[in-house]
């Protein structure tokens, strides 16, 4: 069956399915289970709205704990055992083999490089570009520029800066922007960045800071619209310069979206596969947890290492998942 | 607020300039992938693509037609033709000219060169040329010519017929294309519906561990995809989905639907209290306040969220590689045949450059034409 047709059909069956699920499940708790009528039809209306947020609820938790809270018992058991000895328990044996590797340790210390970088240069240009478009005529424009990369893939992105970075010969005219730079300021021999090791990290972050400023943009630019005018106009008046106010009346306004916009891009980072895999695959010292994963995953086959770097991905994300719980339920309250 | 910038007309100056720099700055890559998708392959190897728009001077090498052609008139033994001609070229303004590799400049268009092996050729500005030899011309191929002339910038749209029209051609993007489109269609209307009536609940129905069940879709928000895949791959397996687009389906489902939730959930809460308690009061049931008065009034959230999943699905490698794609490859989509392409074709920009903007096409038409809905979600997604 051409695929085209299989995804009609899924998409009849499974809409259809989900309404009438909705719809027949309501139906029979309110006429057959708990019939709104007869003698105990104050008791039964109150049993059917007892039920009814669980019909409601019931596909989409039934969802997320099969695709998302099962999965991270699934991952840490695996990390704690062993497939090819017939999945017996080897305790940390997974984690100690691990660590043992360079590669995992080089994943780990461009991870710390990236989380160090990425977030802080996005937010940094985010805010930038949003002060910068917030009162000029064309502002609107600039946004949708800016924030264009966000609509564009990893994948995509990844072959947009290899050109970029493109390496000829040093005989032949340069094709890549950086190069035909670098010759045009003087530089000698063209130099294929995505090579030098340690510096080549740097021009991969680059990709992810190009995406994501944009998204750091549109957050902070809504936050600066939003700071009540008289604290500024008194800035003014207290004779305020541009700068002044920008760093110690505004910024200090926006601290919480700005901590929102870099955890938001930490989360992003910790879990960036495409954008490495793409355009070094790892080669070269530029590997990193989430391509690391893969790699064991997929090429190596080996179940125990995957779901334990898996693991270690996880422990980094912890604390922002703690954090966003806790003034998730601040807010309920 | 507008007297910041307003007061000193240096800084609004700078301010603009910074902006118009930000800008091109974020353009520009975009922009030369963009050019070189319109370029023929030499064009792109022999010059960088911020040239594109201007003539370039390029020194090619032509041939004249092969010596059978010859016609002996008057004694002389005579071949013409137009050398862009023999090689299937556009014309172009002949600077100079030569008939060896060592001087490629040695002669003005209309001036006559003597050949080594004898005879001689008068070339033109356009490209004519004429040789003669008191003997017959041999061998079995033409004069070289080296000409210099100025190509004028042409783009060209054949990158694009090739890579998506050209039945022959297995780098084709075609097949990819309408993958991609069957994995994200979907993939982006079954979670907002499961995701709708989830919503509804945590936002207006009251029942214990509601605010618990909060907190657990805040807390799957963030974990990250990568622990799903080994678990899921073996539950796929043992339950006989395999590799596959039900299995793609079901997982971009999962994954989007802690964000479906949160973002519908946040939004609903905010609905008027009174609509739906008027609603109650007339005896409106809890479906039928869910279907008549909740799904309309909350079109602004939906089409947020759409539109992030859309994207999301479109541009989504790993989801693909691990639950989709199997060794034959039938099911590829079009960020796995870029990869693939890039490892293949690393130096064939015609061929990547068109290939990565049949993928980008679509988002970046979605992007600018709900530009509105995509922020309003990313402000409304991001967890305050």
């Amino acid at each position: 069956m051409h695929p085209a047709i299989q995804g009609i059909i899924t998409i009849v069956l499974g809409v259809g399915g989900c309404v009438g699920y909705f719809y027949f499940s309501n139906l029979i708790l309110d006429k057959v289970i708990f019939p709104a009528s007869g003698s105990n039809i104050g008791r039964n209306i109150n049993r059917a709205n007892l039920i009814r947020p669980w019909l409601f609820l019931g596909p989409a938790f039934l969802a997320l704990g099969l695709y998302l809270a099962y999965p991270v018992y699934e991952t840490m058991r695996l990390s704690l055992i062993d497939r090819d000895a017939g999945n017996a328990f080897v305790g940390l044996a997974n984690y100690k083999q691990m660590v043992g590797e360079p590669k995992f340790w080089e994943a780990l210390r461009n991870n710390f490089l990236w989380l160090l970088i990425v977030p802080a240069a996005a937010t940094a240009f985010g805010l930038l570009a949003a002060q910068l478009t917030d009162r000029i005529s064309w502002g609107n424009l600039a946004k949708s520029l800016i924030f264009m990369p966000m609509a564009i893939s990893f994948v995509g992105a990844g072959v947009i800066w290899k050109l970029v970075y493109e390496t000829r010969p040093a005989d032949a005219e340069q094709i890549g922007i950086l190069n035909a730079l670098y010759i045009y300021f003087g530089g000698t021999d063209p130099q294929t960045w995505l090579t030098i090791p340690f510096w080549n990290n740097f021009f991969l972050m680059i990709v992810l800071v190009w995406i994501q400023t944009g998204f750091a943009m549109v957050i902070l630019s809504a936050a600066i619209r939003g700071i009540p005018e008289d604290t500024i106009e008194a800035a003014i008046i207290d004779g305020a310069g541009p700068f002044q106010i920008f760093f110690k009346i505004k910024v200090p306004q926006i601290m919480g979206t700005i901590l929102v916009v870099w955890t938001t891009v930490t989360l992003v980072v910790l879990k960036v596969f495409d954008i490495v895999f793409a355009m070094t695959n790892g080669q070269w010292e530029t590997q990193v947890l989430a391509n690391y994963m893969f790699d064991k995953l997929f090429r190596a086959n080996d179940w125990g290492i995957g779901s334990a770097s898996a693991m270690v991905i996880m422990l980094l994300v912890t604390p922002i998942l703690v954090w966003n719980v806790v003034n998730a339920r601040r807010e309920l309250r | 607020m507008d007297n910041i910038a307003g007061t000193k007309s240096s800084l609004t100056w700078a301010v603009h300039i910074s902006a118009a720099a930000l800008v091109i700055l974020w353009l520009l890559p975009t922009v030369g992938l963009f050019i070189s998708s319109f370029r023929t392959a030499d064009q792109i190897a022999t010059s960088g693509w911020w040239k594109a728009p201007f003539p370039s001077v390029q020194n090619l090498t032509l041939r004249s037609a092969a010596p059978d052609t010859q016609r002996e008139a008057g004694g002389l033994f005579v071949i013409e033709g137009n050398l862009f001609a023999e090689d299937a070229r556009e014309q172009a303004p002949i600077t100079v000219y030569g008939v060896s590799s060592r001087a490629v400049d040695a002669f003005q268009p209309g001036e006559t060169a003597e050949l080594r092996k004898g005879g001689t050729i008068t070339v033109q500005a356009n490209g004519d040329y004429r040789m003669e030899h008191s003997e017959a011309f041999t061998g079995a191929r033409g004069q070289r010519v080296f000409v210099t002339a100025e190509i004028p910038p042409e783009f060209t749209l054949g990158n694009y017929d090739k890579m998506l029209f050209d039945p022959a051609n297995v780098e084709g993007m075609s097949k990819a294309f309408f993958n991609t489109l069957t994995v994200t269609i979907p993939a982006t209307i079954i979670p907002i519906l499961i995701a709708a009536f989830a919503a509804y609940a945590l936002a207006w129905m009251e029942f214990p561990g509601r605010v618990l069940l909060i907190a657990l879709v805040v807390a799957l928000l963030v974990v990250p995809l990568q622990l799903a895949l080994i678990p899921l791959l073996k539950l796929h397996n043992s339950i006989g989905i395999g590799k596959g687009y039900i299995g793609v389906w079901l997982a971009h489902t999962g994954f989007g639907l802690p964000l479906a939730i949160y973002l519908l959930r946040n939004y609903m809460v905010g609905l008027p209290k009174d609509i739906i308690e008027n609603a109650r009061v007339d005896g409106a049931s809890d479906f039928q306040i869910f279907t008549k008065i909740i799904i309309p009034l909350s079109f602004p959230a939906l089409a947020s969220f759409a539109i992030l999943q859309f994207l999301w699905t479109w541009n989504d490698l790993l989801v693909a590689k691990v639950f989709l794609i199997d060794a034959s490859g039938e099911t590829t989509v079009m960020t796995n045949k870029i990869v693939e392409l890039l490892g293949t074709r690393g130096g064939n920009w015609e061929i990547l450059a068109t290939a990565a903007f049949v993928s980008i096409g679509v988002p970046l038409l979605v992007f600018f034409a709900m530009q509105k809905y995509l922020v309003r979600g990313l402000l409304a997604g991001s967890v305050k």
